[in-house]
Order: structure tokens, then C-alpha cells, then sequence
């Protein structure tokens, strides 16, 4: 049988895929975002999309539920906080098809602003929670996920972790399976979550858990290995394969895969059969509280503790007390943090903001946040999708209210993220009369994702052209009578953009437009930027802009030529006319 | 193998994974996308066996680090076991903080690994511009690291036939071989 390698991602779509899926809504935020990119390939057999955010992927894919076809959304673990309204209704009112909700979690931060573990989402929003540990199993547990869904009448939290989702491992295809159409029929009692209807909804739902709690039992998701009587290991997720790696090989394994509500007959009858018992799961002790609560004692927090990721190293020393033998070379390698890359259009932007110490930024989520690192350092908060413009609401209105009338307040969103939920602050701040500017930095896609397609971008994720959205008609709609739309890399245009905003008497707003340089599907104008070292007179201020290309070489500045573009935002800071771009 | 986003360590991973495959090994490949990718330190990090659990190793477990950039291997030396073979681009990028005057690119990284491990070390970024194009430098490594590896019953170069582009392969192909050569 061909064997593919496959990322967790990979897998999840080709299992959605070969389940019979058909209605499929998405926001990107990673580690997730490559399960779409992938579904995005069975456009002949099933419909996906880039939803605005991750609430409404899960209403639009619980509605296709209540439809009739079986339906995934997916998202980022933060994502799941945005989407948390709908789906706690939706366990209430159970599922119509299959529901499968993929929750990537990010122990370790990659690339997310916190480490939440979201297996307690399970638990609080009462719903089957099924967990991968390598990419075949992502496959597999797919098509148990709908079948639990739809026997147990439950949405289904698929949870991945960031290293089951982009490790890659090798996997087996099976074939999809169309499921039969059921022809659609109004169910008021089911579907209109009335007090009334949920009052009786709710022991509706208890008795549907502890179904799901039998049956897991000798659900083929969950699995004794038994190997010997002293040592058990109770785990999930890939903390099974580090477990693995780490444990002598007379250690016996529960290996549980529909991990809420939790088998506890069945652990209960493992733990019989070992004399000592450690639960091994990463991040919260989500199975160990549980598992002591019950009466059964266990080992596995103490030891191993909730900050960050695991590997199999680390869980050695945590358990065992067995540190790795390892080499000190001697030389320090100093940190390499990412930055906004040469060419980057928020590059101009944040270097006019860093001009004035009376700015008070409020950021947001994306590539854009580099723009709190130093040099430029321009950026007061970044707290989640679509803060950066409530939450300078709240600065100019704690300053209004303090009298510190000489900060000016500026909130940042980006383009996507504007569609995510910078709409609702725009509202916000025009009619509360907030004495602010909110900011768009529209690079015309979502980046740091990975250049996914949203409303403003002209493109959907099947690759079919729709009509974009214009951000400043939106704005203008709201009130914004004065929208200042500036392309950012033109440092004097943005200062004046930034001066005539703050100067207006009536609603203003500020749109730096100016594609992202990693959009394939544009023609960029790019070049090359030199330094005249006889002009140069190594003032340092061309570092002022951080970018990555432009250093400092015997006292005079100096521009890599492997990564510079010519996008000359360097040359405009430079009191001397020291460097010029040369055409390519 | 460890460098800086946008090197291209990931492709490369792909191609020794293809070999790993064929060879019938388990394997599995980790790596890390999103935000350090942006011009941050990244890893790709390939296990292979009979039968592979994690697909992620910490400190002190790897047989061998192939580093794209040189200050990347010593960030990363920790992770090889004592008595592990390096396989080093010796190749500077200074990181922001470098370019910005904030801190020092640190001397001596080449020296310091060849004292502690058993290192190939080759200039793979001119080695690519010689051969007409910066952007085959990951597979000039690879082809030095397939040396360093001693895994000679692979056909490595047939691989390379099976998942570059076939307008490239030529090129690549030049770049492999010059990769071995230079690892001697």
C-alpha cells in the first residue's frame, strides 16, 4: 500500500475529505491554517472556505450541520475563544450530520500570544473530544470523529497540538465515502434554542455524556498495551510518542484517543492491573485532576509540570531525574528574533509612529506586531484579533478622563483582521466619540498565516475571484468623513497622512495600502538600494528603520544585496543622500 | 538542520525524507511555522528508524546537525550528542539585532564546533553563486551532508530526480555533486 508523508494538517483534510464531508468554513491562524490550504484540493467533491473569523466558520459550519451534510471548521486554539458563543449552544442542541471543530493548540508559543489548553473547552462546553497522535491517526480519528458526532448527536473538538499538526509522519489513504443526502425537515424543538427548549436540552445533554462515557470503553479510539504489571502510563495526544520513547519497554500504555468525557471504568480497570500509574500529558493536568478525582491515584504534574512543550528528553529528566549528556561550546550564538522582512510595507508606518514619544499604539495580531521590536519599537499593546482598535477606545478614553491630553492615540488592525473583528471597534470608536485614529494596515492578505485570501483580498480559497470589499467604504459608512489612504512607504506621505488625521475636526481614519512583497499573484517593483561610502557619513540613523538588510560594515551603513528590494524607505531617513536605488 | 527562515532547510528535509522513504524507514519530520519564519532562527528536525515514536528530539539527542547559517549551529550544538557530526555552511547572516547595532556577530563559531564535534565545513552560499545561483545552496549542503551521513547504499542523486522541478534539476544536480566534493 503507498505510504504518504503527511503533516497532521495534511491528514485531517484528507480525512475530512474521505469521511464525506461537504461544507467546510475556516479562519487561518497557525497552527491550523494548513488544514484548508489542503481541502482546498477536493473543491470537486466538497465546498470550503475563508470565513471573516472563526465564529462565524463555526456558525456557517454548524448551520451546513443542521443542514444535513457533515461539516468542519477549523482554527487556531485562540481562534476557539471567538468561537466559543455558537458552540456552547450547539452542544446543547446536538448536531444534525457530523460536526467536527479542529482546535490546533500551541504549547510552547510558536507563534500564538498564550498557551491555553483548550481540552478544558471539552469539558465546559460539554462536548466528545477527540485527540490525534500522528498524522495516520489524524486520518483515522476523522472519520470516528463524525461517526461519534452523529451517534452521540454532539459536535466533536478535534485537538491537535502544533506538533501533531505540522509534524510530518507517514500515512495510508483510504477512499471517500459520499454520505446518503437527508432531505431537509424544520426542527423548531432542536434547533431554536429557547430557554424553554434549553431547559430541556440541558439533562438532554448530561444523559448524552454519559453515553459517550460507556461507550468509550471500547471505543477503537482508546487502547491498552499491555506489557507488564509495574509500570502503567496513561496518555494522549504526542505525549504518547514521547511517553513512548521514554518509558522501559515493559511499561504498559492506556492510550486514549476520545479523551472527554474520559473512559474512567476503563482507567479504572488499567490502573487495577499496574502497580504504579503516571498520567503524561502536556501543558494543564486535564486527565490527571480528573483521574484523582475519581479516587485513582496517579502520578504526573508534580513531576512533569504545565509550562511549554514537551519532547522526549525533557520528560526523561521531569520523570526519571536523567539529564541529557550535552556539549557547551563555548561561543554564544546571539538571539535572532523574526522581523518585518526588507520591503515589508508596515515598515514605513511604524518607523513615522516611532518619531513621536506622545504615540500611543495599540497593536494587533500579525506580522505587524514585529512592529513593537526594537528599533522600532512602536507599539504600547497587542492583546488579540481586533483589539488593536477597541482597546485604543479604552487608552484615549482613560487619558480623556485624566486629562493627558497630549497623548495621541492610534489603533492598528490589519486588513484581515479588520474583516475578523476590527469592524465592530471602528463602530466603536466613531459613535463613542473616541479621540483617536484608527489605523488599517491593509497589505491586501493575511500574512503571517501564510497568505491566506479574506474579504478585502479580491480572491477566495478555492481560487475563485470574488468582488473585494473596500475597507474605506465600510469606514466611510460607519462616518469616517475624513479616510486618509497613503501607501506607507512613501515616509512623507505617511507623516502628512498622520499629521492631517490628528488635525481633523471630524471622524478620521488612516488606510497604509500597499501589497505585502510575497504575494505571487503581483507584479512588485523591486530594486536594489546602495550606499555611496564616500557620501556616508555613518550617522547610524538608515538602522533607525529596522531592516533586516541594512547593517553597519567598518562605520559606514552598508546594504545586504541578497536581501534588500529597493523599496528605499533607508534611503528617505538618510540626512545625506548617502544611498539610491538602482533599477533591476 | 538549522538556519534562518526562508533558507530553505524545509525543502531540503523533503528530499532526504524522500531518500529515508525509499529506503524503507520509518520516519517523521518536524518543523515549525507562523511568526519564526519572519527572519527568525527556525529547525526542521527529521527522525528515522525501524519504528519512530517522537518526531521531535531535545537537548543532546541528534546524531548530526546540518546548520545553513554558522551562528545557527552554535545556537543549536546543544542538541547534538556529545561526539556528533556537524555539517556547517560557513556562511554569515547577521540577525536584526546585529544589523541594528544592538549586539555583536559572535566570533569564532566555526572554531568552536570543529573543537567539540566532527565537522564538515563548506562554503555552500558561494559554492551556489558559482554554480550560477544562490538559491540551490540548501541542496549544495544536502549534498555534503549525504556525505556526512555515510548512507551510501541511497541513491541520492536518482531522489533528487523524483522531487525538484525538472527545470532545476540540472542545476541541483551540478550543486549536490558539489556539495559531496566540498565535504571530502
Amino acid at each position: 500500500m503507498e505510504r504518504h508523508l503527511l503533516s497532521g494538517n495534511e491528514a485531517i483534510a484528507r480525512g475530512a475529505y474521505e469521511a464525506g464531508a461537504k461544507v467546510c468554513s475556516a479562519y487561518p491562524g497557525t497552527p491550523s491554517t494548513e488544514v484548508f490550504e489542503n481541502l482546498a484540493q477536493y473543491r470537486d467533491d466538497l465546498y470550503c472556505e475563508w470565513a471573516p473569523n472563526e465564529k462565524v466558520a463555526t456558525e456557517v459550519a454548524y448551520g451546513a450541520s443542521i443542514g444535513g451534510v457533515r461539516s468542519l471548521c477549523a482554527m487556531k486554539h485562540v481562534g476557539v475563544n471567538v468561537a466559543a458563543d455558537p458552540i456552547f449552544t450547539a452542544t446543547y442542541n446536538g448536531v444534525g450530520k457530523g460536526f467536527v471543530i479542529v482546535s490546533a493548540d500551541d504549547p510552547g508559543m510558536h507563534s500564538s500570544q498564550n498557551e491555553q489548553d483548550n481540552r478544558y473547552y471539552a469539558k465546559f462546553a460539554k462536548m466528545a473530544m477527540v485527540e490525534p497522535s500522528d498524522s495516520q491517526e489524524c486520518l483515522d480519528f476523522m472519520k470516528e470523529a463524525y461517526r461519534i458526532s452523529e451517534e452521540f448527536d454532539l459536535p466533536v473538538l478535534f485537538r491537535t497540538t502544533t506538533r501533531v499538526a505540522h509534524s510530518k509522519s507517514l500515512v495510508t489513504f483510504g477512499e471517500r465515502e459520499e454520505q446518503p443526502v437527508i432531505p431537509y425537515q424544520r426542527r423548531t424543538e432542536k434547533f431554536v434554542s429557547s430557554p424553554a427548549a434549553a431547559y430541556l436540552h440541558h439533562p438532554e445533554l448530561e444523559e448524552k455524556l454519559r453515553r459517550l462515557e460507556a461507550y468509550g470503553r471500547t471505543c477503537p479510539l482508546n487502547r491498552m498495551e499491555m506489557k507488564g504489571s509495574k509500570v502503567g502510563v496513561i496518555t494522549a495526544s504526542i505525549a504518547y510518542q514521547y511517553a513512548k520513547d521514554v518509558f522501559p519497554e515493559d511499561t504498559s500504555f492506556l492510550k486514549l484517543g476520545l479523551t472527554y468525557p474520559l473512559p474512567m471504568d476503563l482507567i479504572r480497570e488499567f490502573a487495577s492491573q499496574v502497580e504504579k500509574l503516571y498520567v503524561v500529558e502536556e501543558l494543564e493536568p486535564f486527565m490527571e485532576e480528573q483521574i484523582r478525582s475519581a479516587g485513582i491515584p496517579c502520578q504526573g504534574k508534580e513531576l512533569i509540570g504545565n509550562l511549554y512543550e514537551l519532547n522526549p528528553q525533557l520528560l526523561r529528566e521531569r520523570l526519571f531525574g536523567i539529564k541529557p549528556e550535552t556539549v557547551d561550546v563555548g561561543v554564544e550564538a546571539v538571539s535572532r528574533p523574526p522581523a518585518l522582512c526588507p520591503g515589508c510595507p508596515h515598515r514605513g508606518f511604524f518607523y513615522t509612529m516611532s518619531k513621536n514619544k506622545n504615540f500611543v499604539i495599540a497593536g494587533d495580531i500579525g506580522c505587524y506586531t514585529l512592529g513593537s521590536a526594537a528599533p522600532l519599537n512602536a507599539m504600547d499593546s497587542c492583546v488579540c484579533m481586533g483589539g488593536g482598535f477597541s482597546v485604543a477606545m479604552g487608552l484615549a478614553k482613560a487619558f480623556e478622563a485624566t486629562g493627558q491630553t497630549e497623548k495621541k492615540v492610534f489603533g492598528v488592525v490589519g486588513d484581515s483582521t479588520f474583516f475578523h473583528s476590527g469592524m465592530t471597534g471602528a463602530a466603536e470608536i466613531v459613535y463613542n466619540k473616541g479621540h483617536m485614529i484608527p489605523v488599517v494596515l491593509d497589505n491586501s492578505i493575511t500574512g503571517m498565516t501564510g497568505h491566506q485570501d479574506n474579504p478585502g483580498s479580491g480572491y477566495t480559497l478555492q481560487g475563485d475571484v470574488a468582488e473585494a470589499i473596500r475597507i474605506e467604504d465600510v469606514l466611510r459608512s460607519y462616518g469616517y468623513e475624513n479616510i486618509f489612504i497613503v501607501d506607507p512607504q512613501d515616509l512623507t506621505a505617511m507623516q502628512k497622512a498622520v499629521d492631517d488625521a490628528l488635525a481633523s475636526t471630524v471622524p478620521a481614519a488612516i488606510i497604509a495600502r500597499r501589497p505585502c512583497l510575497l504575494i505571487k499573484r503581483i507584479h512588485h517593483d523591486t530594486g536594489l538600494c546602495v550606499v555611496d561610502k564616500d557620501k556616508c557619513i555613518g550617522c547610524k540613523k538608515c538602522l533607525k528603520v529596522g531592516c533586516p538588510a541594512v547593517m553597519i560594515q567598518d562605520g559606514k551603513s552598508h546594504i545586504d544585496p541578497t536581501q534588500c528590494v529597493g523599496c528605499t524607505v533607508c534611503a528617505q531617513v538618510c540626512p545625506v543622500g548617502a544611498i539610491t536605488r538602482k533599477e533591476n | 538542520m538549522v538556519g534562518v527562515g526562508g533558507q530553505g532547510a524545509i525543502l531540503t528535509a523533503k528530499v532526504l525524507v524522500a531518500g529515508l522513504m525509499q529506503a524503507g524507514y520509518d520516519v517523521k519530520m518536524s518543523e515549525v511555522h507562523g511568526m519564526s519564519q519572519r527572519g527568525g532562527s527556525v529547525s526542521t528536525q527529521v527522525h528515522w528508524g525501524d519504528k519512530v515514536y517522537s518526531p521531535v528530539i531535545g537537548p543532546g539527542a541528534a546524531d548530526i546537525v546540518v546548520a545553513f547559517e554558522k551562528m545557527e549551529a552554535v545556537r543549536y550544538a546543544n542538541f547534538l550528542k556529545p561526539g556528533g557530526v556537524a555539517v556547517i555552511n560557513d556562511y554569515e547572516m547577521p540577525s536584526s539585532t546585529v544589523a541594528a547595532g544592538l549586539c555583536q556577530y559572535p566570533q569564532g563559531c566555526l572554531e568552536a564546533m570543529q573543537s567539540h564535534f566532527k565537522c564538515y565545513t563548506l562554503n555552500a552560499a558561494q559554492i551556489a553563486l558559482d554554480l550560477g545561483s544562490a538559491k540551490c545552496m540548501n541542496i549544495v549542503l544536502f549534498g555534503a551532508m549525504t556525505r556526512a551521513l555515510h548512507m551510501d547504499d541511497i541513491d541520492w542523486e536518482s531522489v533528487i530526480r523524483d522531487t525538484v522541478p525538472p527545470k532545476f534539476l540540472e542545476l541541483n544536480l551540478k550543486a549536490f555533486r558539489a556539495g559531496r566534493d566540498a565535504a571530502q
